[in-house]
C-alpha cells in the first residue's frame, strides 16, 4: 500500500500541497483530478521522488519508501510519453531490461509488450520521432509495464489524444491493470479516464483533498458537482 | 552595511555555484563505466570527428593569416624570416587550442545544452531517473570524456594543418623555399610547445562539455528556456575558454 502523510510543498511564496493525506492498497486503482495548476503533477512528483516535499513522507507497506526499491518496482507513463529519442522503439520498451539481460533477451520480450498495447513488430525499429502522439502513448504504456511493476503511475494519459485514441488508450489502460493486478495511480483531468480506469477518485484543490470515494458514487459527491460543473460527474 | 551585504551575498551566491558545478563535474568524471564505453565512442563520434572540418578550416586560414601578419610585421626589423618558427609555435602553444576550443564550444556546447534541455523539458531526464538510471552517469559522462579526450586529437590535427596553412602561404606567396620552411617550423619547436597545447585542449575540452551539460540539464520549460540554455552555454563555454588559457599560459610558461 502506498500512503501520503500530510504532504507539504511550496516552490517560492506559491504554496502547491498544504497536508495532503492519500492512501491507495495493493491492486486499487486511484484517480487524481483537480484543476490545471493545482499541483497533481507535484503530487506524483513527491510520490515518485522527483521533487522532495518540504514536509510529511511517502510509506510503501508502512515504511518509508526506499528509493532504489521502488524505482525498480514500478512503471510510468509520462504525458508526454517522454520516449528517448536517441533509441528506437524496442529500446525504449526494453530500456530497463537491457541493463541487466543482453539485446537477444530482451528484444523478444519488448516485443511481446508491444503486443499487448496493439503493436505490431513493424514499429520495434522505428525511431520516436516517427510515431503518431498515440502511438508514442502506447510504446510508453509498454515501457512502464516492461518490467512487470507492481505500482503504475499515468499521468494525464489521455492528453493531447483525440477521443476516440484517448477512449483506446483508457480501454489499455484498465485492461493492464486488471490483468497485471497492479496498483495504479492516475492523474487526470478526462472524466472518460476516470470512469474507465478508476476504482476510487480524489479531488485534489487548494493543496488538500476534499473528496475522496469510490468512482461509482461520484454523482452524489457535491465537491466533484461543484468542481466540474452541474451534471457533469454523472 | 547594504553595500557590504549585497557584495557579500553576490559571494556567496558565486561560491555555491562554483561548489555546486564542481560537484556536479566530480560526478559526471567519476561516473565512466565499461558498460557505458559504447556511449563515450558515439560523443567522441559526435564532438571529434565531426567537429573536425570546423577545426581544420579555423586552423588552415588562422595559419596562413599568422604568416602573412609575421611575414609583414617582421619586415619591418629584417626578422621576415622567422615566419616558420613563429607560427608553428603560435599554433601548438596558443592559436591551435584557443580557435579549436571556441570553435568546438560554438558547435558543441550547444548541441549538448540543446539535446539535454530538450529532455528536460519533455520529460526524458525525469523519465530516466523513474527507470533507476542516473542521468548523469547515462548523459553527462560521456560527453566529459568524449570532449576531454577527442579535443587534444582535433588540438593536434589543427596544429598540423595550421602550419600548413602557414607553409602554403609561406611557400607559395612570400617566396620561402618549401623544404625550408617545413624543417625551420619543426627546428624551434620542443616537446613542451606541443604537450602544453594538447593540456589545454583538455581542460578546454570538459569546459566544453561542462557547459553544455550544466546549462542543458538547468533547463527553464518550454522552447524559450531550451534557446536560453543553449546562448548560456556557450557564453560560459568561450568565456571559460579564454579564462582558463591565461590561468594555464600562466601557469606553464612563466
Amino acid at each position: 500500500m502506498i500512503a501520503l502523510h500530510d504532504l507539504h510543498k511550496s516552490f517560492g511564496p506559491k504554496r502547491v500541497l498544504a497536508g495532503v493525506n492519500l492512501q491507495v492498497g495493493q491492486g486499487e486503482s486511484l484517480c487524481v483530478i483537480g484543476q490545471s495548476g493545482t499541483g497533481k503533477s507535484v503530487l506524483l512528483k513527491c510520490i515518485l521522488g522527483l521533487v522532495q516535499p518540504d514536509r510529511g513522507q511517502v510509506t510503501w507497506n508502512g515504511r518509508p519508501i526506499d528509493r532504489a526499491g521502488f524505482m525498480a518496482g514500478f512503471g510510468m507513463l509520462f504525458q508526454g510519453a517522454a520516449l528517448f529519442d536517441s533509441l528506437s522503439v524496442w529500446q525504449n520498451v526494453a530500456f530497463r531490461l537491457r541493463q541487466r539481460m543482453s539485446d537477444a533477451k530482451a528484444r523478444p520480450i519488448a516485443l511481446d509488450k508491444l503486443a499487448r498495447v496493439g503493436l505490431g513488430p513493424e514499429t520495434a525499429d522505428l525511431m520516436p520521432a516517427e510515431l503518431s502522439g498515440g502511438m508514442a502513448k502506447r510504446v510508453g504504456l509498454a515501457r512502464a509495464i516492461a518490467d512487470d511493476p507492481s505500482v503504475i503511475f499515468f499521468d494525464e494519459p489521455t492528453t493531447g489524444l483525440d477521443p476516440i485514441r484517448a477512449r483506446a488508450i483508457n480501454t489499455l489502460i484498465r485492461d493492464i491493470v486488471t490483468q497485471t493486478g497492479a496498483t495504479a495511480i492516475t492523474i487526470t483531468h478526462d472524466m472518460d479516464s476516470v470512469r474507465a480506469i478508476g476504482d476510487r477518485v480524489a479531488l485534489l484543490q487548494g493543496g488538500t483533498i476534499v473528496h475522496d470515494g469510490p468512482v461509482t458514487r461520484m454523482a452524489d459527491a457535491p465537491a466533484l458537482a461543484d468542481f466540474l460543473g452541474d451534471g457533469v460527474a454523472k | 552595511m547594504t553595500p557590504i551585504r549585497t557584495v557579500g551575498r553576490a559571494a556567496l551566491r558565486l561560491t555555491r555555484g562554483i561548489g555546486a558545478v564542481a560537484i556536479f563535474a566530480g560526478r559526471g568524471l567519476g561516473g565512466l563505466r565499461i558498460h557505458g564505453l559504447r556511449a563515450l565512442a558515439v560523443q567522441m563520434l559526435q564532438i571529434g570527428w565531426l567537429s573536425l572540418p570546423v577545426v581544420g578550416l579555423t586552423a588552415l586560414f588562422t595559419g596562413a593569416a599568422l604568416a602573412l601578419q609575421i611575414h609583414s610585421g617582421g619586415e619591418r626589423f629584417q626578422a621576415g624570416d622567422v615566419v616558420p618558427a613563429i607560427v608553428a609555435i603560435g599554433m601548438v602553444r596558443e592559436l591551435g587550442p584557443v580557435l579549436g576550443g571556441l570553435m568546438v564550444a560554438a558547435r558543441v556546447a550547444s548541441s549538448i545544452a540543446a539535446e539535454i534541455g530538450t529532455m528536460r523539458v519533455t520529460e526524458q531526464i525525469d523519465a530516466l531517473v523513474t527507470l533507476s538510471t542516473d542521468p548523469v552517469r547515462w548523459l553527462v559522462t560521456p560527453r566529459l570524456w568524449a570532449a576531454i579526450l577527442s579535443l587534444p586529437v582535433l588540438v593536434a590535427v589543427g596544429d598540423i594543418i595550421g602550419i600548413m596553412g602557414g607553409w602554403l602561404v609561406g611557400a607559395g606567396s612570400l617566396g620561402f623555399n618549401s623544404a625550408t620552411y617545413i624543417a625551420n617550423s619543426w627546428a624551434y619547436l620542443e616537446f613542451w610547445d606541443v604537450a602544453s597545447g594538447l593540456i589545454k585542449g583538455a581542460v578546454f575540452g570538459l569546459i566544453v562539455a561542462l557547459s553544455g551539460c550544466w546549462f542543458g540539464m538547468r533547463s527553464s520549460r518550454g522552447a524559450a528556456g531550451v534557446g536560453r540554455a543553449t546562448t548560456q552555454a556557450v557564453v560560459a563555454a568561450a568565456v571559460g575558454i579564454l579564462a582558463a588559457n591565461f590561468a594555464l599560459t600562466g601557469l606553464f610558461f612563466r
